[in-house]
């Protein structure tokens, strides 16, 4: 355990030095600016577009950590041949892919964490300054603890990611792997309309491999519930829960898969 | 007693080819047993399965057949590795950490105790001639520097059995000698060390027994004075003020008299003559001993005669019909 916890704290170190961070200026520069523009646009739906694009824009941003920083975990530690050192220590392989996912997980943490508080400041500094016709539109309440939920499910979401990048990093190039995983990840917010295919076509097979398809790929529309949280309407606790099983069944595949290929793998 | 590294039958085959993959035999039955304490080289020219001997006790590849132990455990034992340190060949380290977090980074891993982590940490970097740059990130260091941090990382926890891949490797003349002395060190304190290179001079100066393979295969192994191939075989003396007198004298005996400039001769002479009663007879007529060395075929003659040798051996494996590429 001890071991899975200095690798992690090393990649969460590697993202740091290697900037990560500065996304999040970006983010709250973005806010911020989105958030002055709309006040002088708009009458009462200048919360719901923050939320929108607060919520939005923590998904986006955290994609491209999970993406691009996922697919290099293993691979370019192999590429660079920094890892003929590492295992030479006393890890065992299940332990390298561990730490290597803990601490991407971790920068996402802190990412969404710090993304979480600069929307809500914003929405509070937007509530302080609203007039009382404008607060009659909201159909939410700015500082929503709904929002927290979907925030919640974007973060599982792109635990699940990771673990795809991961998972393809442990053996194919990271070009590869990157492209792999966005096409996952299209695919997996379109995943849900294979579970219906049938419907829309004639040919029994072809309803079979879609329904095939929709049990093997994720389905990544599962963690979506934006439109419901901006719109004030209730996203059930069940209903959490059940897609936070579902991630983490995913996600234990994921990791389980990528286990069993580097356990095997040379190191040439 | 249990040998600190043994290594039996180990064999490793390559699949080469993407569509029709053929087995390439890098590694071929090598079977070697190294004592506690003892400096072990592990000779042989690019590409003879040095590498991959290491890899394979570092478990970084798998073997196709044959085993390998060290300290007694077989090397996929983890715990056993809190116990060795290992420099790869021309290593890399994480380039956005310093010197100093890389070791301590790798002393956590090790399980070094909190409380002497620091002190080791700034005593190796300071051993290693990198005290003044331990705050520096990698990606500045130049390649001999980061062949220190790596020697530097393979001794953090105070192993008893060492692995150096290449220890001398982009070293200047300096850093080369620092990594002998070190060994040397080493060796002094009962370390068992195992190191590859391909230069002989390093063998010598350092190791009790050295191995030599070329083509993948055992190619010989024991003390180097005692291997036929690296015998003497004769002297070479060097001599300054050569008087023509003395030169004729030396004519008839010499193998090999080559003028290198004006009065300064190089002398090779059969093993059978000695030298002491020639050294007496030139400091007689005036000349002046410039060196006298022993003369032996180099690693590097070695190593095209047993090319030579594992190719031809090839050859007659595939005529048989029953051997995995090479």
């Amino acid at each position: 355990m001890q071991a899975v916890r200095h690798i992690a704290i090393n990649v969460f170190r590697e993202s740091v030095r290697d900037r990560v961070p500065y996304n999040l200026v970006i983010f709250a520069i973005l806010l911020i600016s989105a958030s002055y523009l709309l006040g002088q646009l708009t009458a009462g739906q200048d919360i719901k577009i923050i939320k929108d694009l607060g919520l939005a824009a923590t998904s986006v941003f955290g994609l491209f950590i999970a993406i691009f920083i996922g697919i290099g975990l293993v691979s370019k530690e192999v590429e660079r041949r920094s890892i003929y050192a590492l295992l030479a220590k006393p890890i065992s392989r299940p332990q390298l892919i561990a730490g290597k996912y803990a601490g991407l997980v971790l920068t996402l943490a802190v990412n969404v964490l710090v993304m979480t508080v600069a929307l809500y400041v914003v929405l509070a500094a937007i509530s302080w300054n609203a007039s009382p016709e404008m607060r009659a539109a909201w159909e939410a309440p700015p500082l929503d603890p709904q929002l927290l939920k979907a925030l919640l499910l974007i973060f599982i979401e792109l635990m699940l990611i990771t673990a795809i990048a991961l998972f393809f990093s442990t053996f194919s190039s990271p070009i590869l792997s990157a492209a792999l995983t966005f096409a996952l990840y299209i695919v997996g917010h379109f995943n849900a309309d294979l579970k219906n295919f049938e419907l829309v076509v004639d040919s029994q097979p072809a309803a079979w491999l879609a329904r095939g398809l929709y049990h093997v790929l994720p389905d990544l529309s599962a963690f979506d519930v934006k439109m419901q949280v901006v719109h004030g309407l209730t996203v059930p606790a069940g209903y959490l829960v059940s897609a936070a099983g579902y991630g983490a069944m995913y996600i234990g595949a994921l990791l389980l898969a990528a286990t069993v290929i580097f356990s095997r793998r040379d190191f040439k | 007693m249990t040998p600190a590294i043994e290594l039996q039958e180990l064999t490793k085959d390559y699949a080469v080819g993407f569509w029709r993959p053929r087995p390439y035999r890098a590694l071929d039955r090598l079977s070697l047993a190294i004592a506690p304490g003892e400096v072990f080289g592990f000779l042989g020219p690019n590409g003879a399965g040095k590498t991959t001997t290491l890899k394979l006790l570092m478990q970084l590849i798998f073997p196709t057949s044959g085993s390998a132990e060290i300290l007694g455990k077989p090397v996929g034992d983890v715990a056993t590795r809190r116990r060795i340190g290992y420099l790869p060949e021309n290593p890399y380290f994480y380039d956005y950490l310093t010197a100093e977090e890389l070791l301590t980074y790798f002393a956590q891993l090790l399980g070094v105790p909190s409380a002497d982590r620091g002190r080791r940490v700034s005593h190796l970097l300071d051993r290693v001639g990198l005290g003044r740059e331990r705050r520096f990130q990698l990606r500045k260091f130049s390649k001999g520097m980061i062949q220190r941090v790596g020697i530097a990382q393979a001794l953090i926890n105070d192993p008893e059995v060492v692995f150096l891949d290449e220890p001398m490797s982009g070293l200047d003349p300096l850093g080369r000698r620092d990594v002998r002395t070190l060994i040397l060190e080493l060796r002094e304190q009962g370390r068992t060390v195992f190191f590859s290179s391909h230069i002989l001079a390093d063998a010598e100066a350092l190791c009790s027994r050295v191995a030599v393979v070329a083509g993948g295969r055992l190619a010989a192994s024991g003390r180097l004075t005692d291997l036929a191939e690296f015998r003497i075989r004769g002297w070479e003396l060097v001599a300054a003020n050569v008087s023509p007198s003395a030169l004729e004298r030396l004519r008839p005996i010499a193998t090999r008299l080559t003028e290198i400039s004006s009065g300064r001769y190089t002398v090779e002479l059969p093993l059978s003559e000695t030298p002491d009663a020639l050294v007496t007879m030139l400091a007689g007529a005036g000349a002046s001993i410039v060196s006298l060395n022993p003369l032996r075929d180099t690693l590097e003659d070695f190593f095209v005669q047993q090319i030579a040798a594992a190719a031809a051996g090839a050859r007659a494996d595939a005529g048989e019909g029953g051997h995995a590429g090479r």
